[in-house]
C-alpha cells in the first residue's frame, strides 16, 4: 500500500520534473533548432494562418457606428442618447462642485448661480462621516478634505469626485437591477455568471478601446468605461446577497401576504442590505480606480494631473498629484466603510418641527446658505484662496532627486543584480518556448492538474493567442507576471504568516494592506518611475507592490482559521514552534495560500496592463498601442489574450486549491 | 364535540428529485419507500391527510427530517404539494392563483417560525405591524392595533427595539404579536419554542396556553418534543418518514398506539400526565363518603395530590358537570406508578 503510494508520488513528480525538463531544453535551443532546420514555424506562429480576428472586430465596429441601423433609429442614435443621458446629469454635479450654473453657450455664457463652496463641500462630507456615526472618521475625513484645499488640489479633486458621483449610482442601480434580474431568473444568472468572470479578468485598457470608438474622447467615455468596469462585482454580490436572505424570512413574508414588489423591497433588500453595502463600497473603489485611469479618454481630474506628470517626468507635480488621490481613496473608502456597518436607525419623532428632527441636514443647508451668499461678496469663502495653498512640488522633486543621489548606486546595484539573476534568466526562459510546445505543455499540466476538458480549454486558448500573433507578448506578459507573483509571494506569505500568528503584528500589517489595497492602481506607478524610471524592472515593482494584498490576507486567514485543537494536539506531542508551523500550520493552510496565490495572479495580471504606460513590452502594450490609434480590433484581441491567460492561470490555480482541500478532508 | 372542519387535507404527497409528478405517476400515485429509494426521490411528505377543526389545537409531531415542517409549509401552500388535495374553509387552496392565495394569507392566516424570522431592519412595533403594512393599512391604524399586540404577548416598553436587542424568548414573542396581528383565524406555529432555551420554553408554554384561552384560533403546531405536544395538544398527528403514523389524542396514542413505532415513541411517557380521570374512574357512583368532585378531563398527574391525600374517593363529573365515576387513591398511585391493575 504505502509502496505503491510511494511509486505514485514519484511517478508524479518525475511527469512535473520531465515536462520541466523539456521546456527548457526546448527553450533554451530552440533558436538554434530553427537555424538548424530553417524552420522559422517553430518559433514564429506562421503568418498565413493567423486569424485575422482584429480586423474583423474593428470592420464590426466601423459598420456598427457608420451604417447599423434598428428600422427607426441607427446604432450613433444609441450611443448619442447614451452620451445625453449621462451627460446631463454629469454636467449638472460638474456645475455644482466646481464650475458654477451658467446660460448660454461658450464666450457668451453667463452665470447664474455659483458652485458650491469649499466650506460648503467640506461641511457636507463631515455631516456624512457624522451621519455614519464614528468620531474618528470626522477627523479623518475632514484632515482630508482640508489637505485637498490647502495643497491646491481642489479643483481636480472635484472633477474626479464629480465623476464618482455620477458612476457610482449609475453602478450601484445597474448592478443592482441585474442581480435582481439574475436572482429572480436562474437561467440568466447561469448566463450572466461566465460574462461576468470575462469582464473581471478583461484588462482595463481593453474597455477603453471600443468605448472610446464609440462615444469619442471625453468624459461621457470615462463615465461609460468606468460604469462598465465598476458593476460586475455589484451584480454578483447583489445575487448572492439576495440568495442567502434566510429561507424563513421569505417564508414569512409569504405568510403576510407581501406581493413580488413587496417582498423584494420590504423583506429582501433592507434583510440584504448590510451585504449589499459591502457591493457599494467596492462600486465606489473600483470606480474611483477607473476614473484616474479612464483620464486617458477624456476623465479630466487628479487622474489627467498624474498623466501629464508622468508624461513630462515631472516628480514634483506626480507626486503631490497622487497624494491627493490617496488622501481621496482613503476618505471615500472609509466612509463607505462605515456606512456599510451602520446600524439601523431608530425611527424619528414625527411630531417634532423638521429642524429638531433632522438637526444635521437643518445645519448643512444653512451653511450652503450663508457660504453661497458670503462667497459672492468675500471670495475665500467660494474659494480657497490661493496664496495660502501650499506647494509641496519643488519639496518632492528636491527629495526624490535627493534619494537618487545619494542611493543612486544602491537602487541601481539593486536594480541591476535583480534583473541579471532573475528578470532576464525568467524572461529567456518563457521567451524561448516554442508555440507548440507552449500550448501542448499548458494543456498537459492543467489535464494533469483539472481533468481532460480542462487541459483542453487551456490548450485551446493558449492556441487563441498564438494564432492572433501574439505569442511573443503574451510570453512577456507571462514572464512579468511570474516574476512579479514570485517575488509578492515571498514578501507576502512571510508577512501573512507573521500577522496570522499575532495579534500585534496583525494591527500593523492589516492596516498597511488595507490602504495599499484601497489605492488606485495608477498611484503605484508614480514612485516606481521616479526610482527606477521605465523599463520592466519598474514594472515588476508595481506589480508587487499592487498584488501584494491577497498574499498576506489569505495567508493571515489561513493560519488563523486552523483548528486551535490541532494545535494544541502539536504541542502535546512535543513539537517545537517550528515544527507545528512546518508540519501542521502550512500543510493545513494550503489550500488558503493557493487562493490567495490565485488573487494576487489576479492582480497582478490586470496591473500589468497599466504597467504599459512605464514602457513594457508585453499585451499591455499592444492594449496601450491600439487605444492611443482607437483601433478597437486590436485592443479587442489583445485584451482576450490578457484575459485567456488570467482565465487559464485561474482555472489551474482553483483546481489545485480545490485537490489540496479534497485531500485535507475540508469541504 | 363536533366542530366544523377548518382545514381539510386528502393524499398529499410531496416528494423532491427530479420530475416528481410522473414519478407520481409512473407508480400509480402511491409508490412505496422503496421505489422512492431506489429512484433517489425523497418523500418529504407521503399521502397525508389530516381534518382541523375550528378551534382545536392540532399537534404535528415527529423526529428531525420526518417531514413536518414540509407537511405544514404545503397546507399554507408555502411550498406545491406533488399531488393531493387541500380544502381551507371549503375553498380548494390549491386551485386559487396567486392574488386570491395573497388575500387568504392577508385575513385568514397567520404563522410562527423556529428562528423568529423577524425583520432586521424594523423595530418591535414596526415588526409587528408589518403585516398589516403589507395590506396597506394606515400608519396609525396599523401601528395601535400592533401596541394591543405588544401588550398582550407582554413587551410593553420595548416597541422601539431592534430585533438584536432582545432575547430569544422575546423575539418569539415579536414573531407571535407578528402572527397575531392581522386577526388570522388558522394558526400555524413551525416549532416556535425549539430553539429557546428549556425553562424559558416552558415559560412560552403557558403564555402560549393562555392567548388561547383567550382568542380560541384554529392551530397547527409542529414539535418534535413530545412533553410539548402533550401539554399542548388536543389531538396529535405522528409522523415518520413523511407518512402519518397516527392522529389521535395524547390519552389514546399513549393508551392505545397504532403502530410499534408509536409504541417505541410514547413509551418513556409517564401515563399519568396523558390518563384523564374518566378513563380510569369506577364507573356509577355509589352511596358513600366522598372527600369532593372532580371534572373527568383532569389528567391524573393533575389530580394525584388531592386524591391521594383525601380519606375518601372523589366523585367524577363529565363535562356537563354531572357525576359519573368515582376515583380512590388506589387507582391514581397505579396510574402514577406503572402498576397494571
Ligand atoms: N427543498 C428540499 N429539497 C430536497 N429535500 C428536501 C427539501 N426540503 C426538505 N427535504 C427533505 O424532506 C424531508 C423532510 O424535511 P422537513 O424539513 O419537513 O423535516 P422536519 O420534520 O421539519 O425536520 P426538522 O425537525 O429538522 O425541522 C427531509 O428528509 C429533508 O431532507
Ligand atoms: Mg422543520
Amino acid at each position: 500500500m504505502s509502496e505503491a503510494l510511494s511509486r505514485l508520488t514519484r511517478w508524479a513528480s518525475l511527469f512535473w520534473l520531465g515536462l520541466f525538463a523539456i521546456t527548457w531544453a526546448l527553450s533554451t535551443w530552440s533558436f538554434d533548432l530553427y537555424k538548424a532546420l530553417d524552420a522559422r514555424w517553430i518559433i514564429r506562429f506562421p503568418k498565413k494562418f493567423e486569424l485575422p480576428l482584429d480586423k474583423w472586430i474593428s470592420d464590426a465596429m466601423s459598420w456598427l457606428v457608420e451604417d447599423a441601423t434598428f428600422g427607426l433609429f441607427t446604432f450613433r442614435d444609441v450611443t448619442r442618447f447614451i452620451s445625453a443621458l449621462i451627460e446631463a446629469p454629469y454636467d449638472i454635479v460638474r456645475s455644482l462642485l466646481i464650475d458654477g450654473f451658467a446660460v448660454g453657450q461658450g464666450q457668451q455664457a453667463v452665470q447664474v448661480a455659483p458652485s458650491l463652496s469649499w466650506i460648503a463641500v467640506i461641511g457636507i462630507i463631515l455631516a456624512l462621516a457624522y451621519h455614519a456615526r464614528r468620531r474618528n472618521l470626522v477627523l479623518l475625513v475632514g484632515i482630508c478634505f482640508v489637505y485637498l484645499a490647502m495643497f491646491g488640489q481642489w479643483d481636480s479633486a472635484m472633477i474626479t469626485l464629480a465623476s464618482v458621483l455620477i458612476a457610482v449610482p449609475i453602478g450601484v442601480a445597474g448592478g443592482l437591477a441585474l442581480g435582481i434580474f439574475a436572482y429572480r431568473v436562474p437561467l440568466a444568472e447561469r448566463m450572466m455568471r461566465p460574462v461576468l468572470d470575462l469582464m473581471q479578468t478583461v484588462p482595463v485598457f481593453a474597455y477603453l478601446v471600443p468605448i472610446l470608438f464609440l462615444f469619442g474622447f471625453g468624459p461621457v467615455s470615462a463615465l461609460v468605461a468606468t460604469v462598465v468596469y465598476a458593476m460586475p462585482p455589484m451584480v454578483r454580490v447583489s445575487t448572492v446577497a439576495l440568495q442567502s436572505v434566510p429561507q424563513e424570512l421569505i417564508e414569512a413574508g409569504r405568510m403576510v401576504g407581501c406581493t413580488q414588489r413587496q417582498m423584494m423591497w420590504k423583506v429582501l433588500i433592507p434583510t440584504a442590505k448590510p451585504s449589499l453595502m459591502v457591493g457599494v463600497n467596492q462600486v465606489i473603489m473600483l470606480t474611483l480606480n477607473m476614473v484616474i485611469i479612464a483620464s486617458m479618454i477624456g476623465a479630466g481630474g487628479l487622474g489627467y494631473d498624474v498623466l501629464t506628470a508622468l508624461r513630462r517626468l515631472d516628480i514634483g507635480g506626480g507626486v503631490e498629484a497622487g497624494l491627493a488621490i490617496v488622501v481621496m481613496a482613503i476618505a471615500l473608502d472609509r466612509l463607505s466603510q462605515a456606512f456599510a456597518v451602520r446600524r439601523f436607525d431608530a425611527p424619528l419623532n414625527p411630531s417634532l418641527p423638521f429642524h429638531k428632527r433632522r438637526p444635521l441636514l437643518t445645519g448643512i443647508l444653512l451653511l450652503v446658505a450663508v457660504t453661497t451668499v458670503a462667497g459672492l461678496f468675500v471670495p475665500p469663502v467660494h474659494l480657497y484662496p490661493e496664496d495660502l495653498t501650499i506647494t509641496t512640488g519643488s519639496f518632492w522633486t528636491a527629495a526624490i532627486e535627493w534619494i537618487n543621489v545619494n542611493f543612486f548606486n544602491t537602487l541601481e546595484f539593486i536594480k541591476t543584480q535583480l534583473l541579471t539573476f532573475l528578470l532576464v534568466p525568467i524572461k529567456k526562459f518563457f521567451g524561448g518556448i516554442p508555440w507548440i510546445w507552449g500550448i501542448l505543455v499548458i494543456g498537459l499540466a492543467a489535464g494533469r492538474v483539472g481533468g481532460w476538458k480542462l487541459g483542453l480549454l487551456a490548450a485551446g486558448l493558449t492556441l487563441f493567442v498564438a494564432a492572433s500573433g501574439l505569442w511573443g507578448k503574451a510570453m512577456t506578459t507571462v514572464y512579468l507576471c511570474a516574476t512579479s507573483v514570485l517575488i509578492a509571494s515571498i514578501i507576502g506569505i512571510p508577512l501573512g504568516i507573521w500577522a496570522g500568528q499575532s495579534a500585534r503584528a496583525n494591527s500593523v500589517i492589516g492596516a498597511f494592506i488595507d490602504t495599499l489595497q484601497t489605492l488606485p492602481s495608477f498611484v503605484y506607478l508614480i514612485p516606481v518611475v521616479m526610482l527606477f524610471r521605465v523599463g520592466d524592472f519598474s514594472a515588476m515593482i508595481a506589480v508587487v507592490l499592487y498584488a501584494l494584498a491577497p498574499a498576506v490576507r489569505y495567508a493571515a486567514h489561513g493560519i488563523r482559521s486552523i483548528d486551535a485543537e490541532l494545535i494544541e494536539a502539536g504541542k502535546v506531542f512535543g513539537c517545537t514552534e517550528r515544527q507545528i508551523l512546518w508540519r501542521i500550520k502550512l500543510p493545513l493552510a494550503a489550500p488558503s495560500l493557493l487562493l490567495g496565490l490565485n488573487q494576487t495572479i489576479m492582480l497582478a495580471i490586470s496591473m500589468l496592463v497599466i504597467t504599459a504606460l512605464v514602457g513594457t513590452r508585453d499585451l499591455g502594450q499592444e492594449v496601450y498601442i491600439a487605444l492611443t490609434k482607437a483601433n478597437t480590433g486590436q485592443g479587442i484581441v489583445a485584451g482576450l489574450a490578457v484575459a485567456f491567460i488570467a482565465i487559464i492561470a485561474d482555472r489551474i490555480v482553483t483546481a489545485l486549491a480545490r485537490s489540496s482541500r479534497e485531500r485535507l478532508g475540508l469541504k | 364535540m363536533e366542530r366544523p372542519v377548518k382545514l381539510d387535507c386528502r393524499g398529499v404527497w410531496k416528494i423532491y428529485g427530479s420530475d416528481p409528478k410522473a414519478f407520481l405517476a409512473r407508480h400509480g400515485g402511491a409508490p412505496t419507500a422503496e421505489d422512492l429509494a431506489a429512484e433517489r426521490m425523497t418523500g418529504a411528505v407521503r399521502d397525508a391527510s389530516v381534518q382541523i377543526c375550528e378551534g382545536e389545537i392540532f399537534v404535528i409531531m415527529g423526529l428531525s427530517g420526518s417531514g413536518k415542517s414540509t407537511l405544514v409549509r404545503c397546507l399554507s401552500r408555502l411550498i406545491e404539494p406533488t399531488a393531493g388535495e387541500i380544502q381551507f374553509e371549503g375553498r380548494n387552496l390549491l386551485s386559487m392563483n396567486e392574488a386570491e392565495l395573497i388575500e387568504v394569507r392577508r385575513k385568514k392566516m397567520g404563522m410562527v417560525f423556529q428562528h423568529f424570522a423577524l425583520l432586521p431592519h424594523l423595530t418591535v412595533l414596526q415588526n409587528a405591524a408589518f403585516p398589516l403594512e403589507v395590506q396597506g393599512v394606515d400608519k396609525k391604524t396599523r401601528e395601535d392595533r400592533a401596541r394591543q399586540m405588544i401588550e398582550i404577548v407582554g413587551l410593553v416598553g420595548r416597541e422601539d427595539h431592534f430585533p438584536r436587542q432582545l432575547s430569544g424568548g422575546q423575539q418569539q414573542r415579536v414573531g407571535i404579536a407578528r402572527s397575531l396581528v392581522a386577526d388570522p383565524d388558522l394558526w400555524f406555529l413551525d416549532e416556535p419554542f425549539s430553539a429557546l432555551d428549556p425553562l424559558i420554553r416552558r415559560e412560552m408554554q403557558d403564555e402560549f396556553m393562555r392567548l388561547q384561552a383567550m382568542l380560541h384560533k384554529t392551530i397547527v403546531f409542529i414539535t418534535h418534543d413530545f412533553d410539548e405536544a402533550i401539554r399542548l395538544a388536543d389531538r396529535i398527528a405522528v409522523m415518520k418518514d413523511g407518512v402519518i403514523e397516527q392522529i389521535a389524542t395524547p390519552e389514546e396514542l399513549v393508551r392505545n398506539p397504532a403502530t410499534s413505532y408509536v409504541e417505541d415513541f410514547t413509551q418513556h411517557i409517564p401515563r399519568a400526565k396523558v390518563v384523564k380521570l374518566r378513563s380510569v374512574m369506577a364507573q356509577g357512583v355509589p352511596e358513600g363518603p366522598y372527600a369532593g368532585e372532580l371534572p373527568g378531563s383532569l389528567t391524573v398527574a393533575e389530580a394525584v395530590d388531592q386524591v391521594e391525600a383525601a380519606p375518601h374517593p372523589f366523585k367524577v363529573l363529565d363535562e356537563d358537570g354531572v357525576a359519573v365515576g368515582t376515583i380512590d387513591g388506589r387507582t391514581v398511585v397505579d396510574v402514577m406508578i406503572g402498576r397494571r391493575s
